[in-house]
């Protein structure tokens, strides 16, 4: 069984169908872009898997649990971590306890045991920092850990988005637009980190980009939808070559999209 | 140097118990309560974002909480504690729960009517049999254990140092772990917090009922070195002069709690002591003095000293 389930998905807000009946899946261990023009519902269904809406037909199944009707926090235990497209950091707190707070769902010591720091909860946060301090490492963010992330240029900002959810270590990697905003360098290096992160831990990622060559540079498997109907779902290059694809990104008459 | 630090500031703290006379011995009793009241405040709106105008209301229900035992059934002023901290966990929690639907404003609000009712609710035929209505109750304040050798203001003050220091202690741990980032994540981003597993409504209520029995311990400190309480005691005044210390002091900083109480207690008299007849005039430029100076609070001040300029990579200037 897949690792992440789509089935059937509709979503309509009013009277607008912004998803209309998509199925894809994803596998254990692969990278799956999701792409599409402005509009096509990505960002819809992406909140729909990360569990912000609910959809109004359809399921998600992610782990062998059926997540459509659960909880926004309960995601994260299952497995379920995630990077925002507008950059959705706590302002206030330092770059290493950003990264700590996405441990959250890895802990249990509630209030009691931290107000007495029981050695539970002593225990739980020797483990968080560890791995923050490996992170902190691996994503080029020592020499900032003690700095409010507010102050950080927005490259930098992105990464500390990523070691705080790979803290957590998911078992599927939600990426919202992650080369939105980042010049040809820096994208270069996100497809580099990509590919390293998939190596070193042992997750699946799901990718919305609009990003064509980073999609086609570091997927395994693609997923093209256009105006909320999945209109191709093969590795990169049979999307690619995809007349469907084409006529949705280069149009036929109506407006051209650059890929 | 940390061990030092802590024996240096053992000491200072304990030198007015032999170094002051009576009457500002209990001043500084009361700066000491009104600092952990602070904190209280502090904890759920300086952390977890949620304001609160209202919190006059939680000291006055630990403060009933340790009068209605002591004065009518004589407890021990010990044994009141955890009752008070029972009642002020179980009233916060359930404040919490509007608190989940009113967010910023109207939240401010809400909690401000809780203030303004509490004083009335006091009053009420229905309780005034518990509360003594309008005349309040009156209680003795606890003695000094023979082997201690100190006058009841001495050992009061050693008991609001005692109670205030251990809250302090402990909210200090919860601040830093996993539910103090939980808190602070919550009210920097709440989406990006629920992304992270953070259970909101569990979050936000929790911290309101620890917020009101850190205030609520305050309250019972204040009912038994005052050895007297009276709903006029804890008018909505009380609830604003929390939340003004709060904001002099530090929003989201426990030292800065410490100086909120200092402020909270001392400035009144001060702004008496230069003119009688308008020291609401005083105290207002006071105020405004303060929050034009530091903006960020005293604690801002300390932070501006003990932190080296840091240089950010990426950025010409920090």
């Amino acid at each position: 069984m897949a690792l992440l389930e789509v089935r059937d998905v509709v979503m309509r807000f009013g009277g607008v169908t912004a998803v209309g009946g998509v199925s894809f899946s994803v596998e254990e261990r692969q990278i799956c872009g999701l792409i599409g023009p402005n509009g096509a519902g990505k960002t819809t269904l992406f909140n729909i898997i990360s569990g912000i809406y609910r959809p109004s037909e359809g399921s998600v199944t992610f782990a062998g649990t059926n997540t459509t009707a659960l909880p926004r926090h309960a995601m994260a235990p299952l497995g379920l971590g995630r990077t925002f497209q507008n950059l959705a950091l706590f302002r206030s707190m330092s770059v290493r306890e950003n990264v700590l707070a996405g441990a959250h769902s890895a802990g249990h010591a509630g209030f009691f045991a931290n107000a007495l720091r029981l050695p539970a909860a002593r225990r739980e946060e020797a483990v968080a920092a560890r791995r923050a301090d490996e992170l902190l490492a691996l994503l080029a963010l020592r020499d900032v850990a003690d700095i409010a992330v507010s102050d950080l240029p927005f490259g930098t900002q992105k990464r500390v988005e990523m070691a705080r959810a790979l803290i957590s270590q998911p078992k599927l990697l939600l990426l919202d637009e992650p080369a939105g905003g980042l010049n040809h360098g820096e994208v270069d290096e996100l497809a580099r980190l990509l590919e390293e992160v998939r190596a070193s831990f042992d997750l699946s990622i799901l990718l919305v980009e609009h990003h064509m060559s980073l999609v086609m540079r570091v997927s395994d498997k693609v997923v093209a939808l256009d105006f909320g109907k999945k209109i191709a779902d093969g590795t990169p290059h049979e999307v690619r070559t995809s007349p469907e694809v084409i006529r949705a990104y280069l149009g036929d008459g109506h407006d051209a999209h650059a890929a | 140097m940390k061990p030092l630090l802590i024996a240096a500031g053992l000491a200072l703290a304990l030198l007015p118990i032999w170094a002051l006379e009576s009457f500002h011995l209990f001043q500084l009793t009361l700066a000491v309560i009104m600092a952990l009241a602070v904190l209280g405040l502090n904890i759920v709106t300086g952390y977890n974002g949620q304001i609160s105008l209202g919190h006059g209301a939680f000291f006055a229900v630990g403060a009933y909480a340790t009068a209605i035992p002591m004065s009518l059934l004589d407890w021990s002023f010990w044994a009141t504690l955890p009752v008070s901290a029972i009642v002020c966990g179980v009233v916060g929690w359930g404040v919490g729960f509007p608190a989940l639907r009113l967010g910023g404003l109207y939240l401010a609000l809400t909690t401000f009517a809780l203030a303004v009712a509490v004083p009335q609710i006091l009053k009420h035929k229905a309780v005034e049999a518990w509360t003594g209505g309008v005349q309040g109750l009156f209680l003795l304040k606890p003695e000094a254990p023979a082997w201690l050798a100190l006058s009841p203001d001495q050992y009061m003050y050693l008991v609001a140092l005692l109670v205030a220091g251990l809250c302090y202690l402990l909210t200090a741990n919860l601040l830093r772990g996993r539910i103090g980032r939980a808190m602070m994540a919550v009210r920097d981003n709440p989406t990006a917090a629920e992304a992270m597993g953070m259970d909101l409504a569990s979050l936000k209520t929790r911290t309101f009922a620890v917020s009101a029995i850190i205030t609520g311990m305050a309250g019972s400190l204040s009912a038994a070195v005052v050895e007297f309480v009276a709903p006029d005691s804890f008018t909505f005044i009380l609830s604003i002069s929390l939340f003004v210390g709060m904001v002099v002091g530090g929003v989201g900083s426990i030292l800065g709690s410490v100086f909120g109480g200092l402020f909270v207690l001392f400035v009144p008299n001060l702004a008496e002591a230069i003119s009688r007849s308008a020291p609401g005039v005083i105290y207002g430029a006071i105020l405004i003095l303060f929050l034009f100076i530091l903006p960020d609070g005293v604690a801002g001040l300390v932070r501006r000293f003990t932190t080296k300029k840091r240089i950010i990579p990426g950025r010409e200037t920090s």
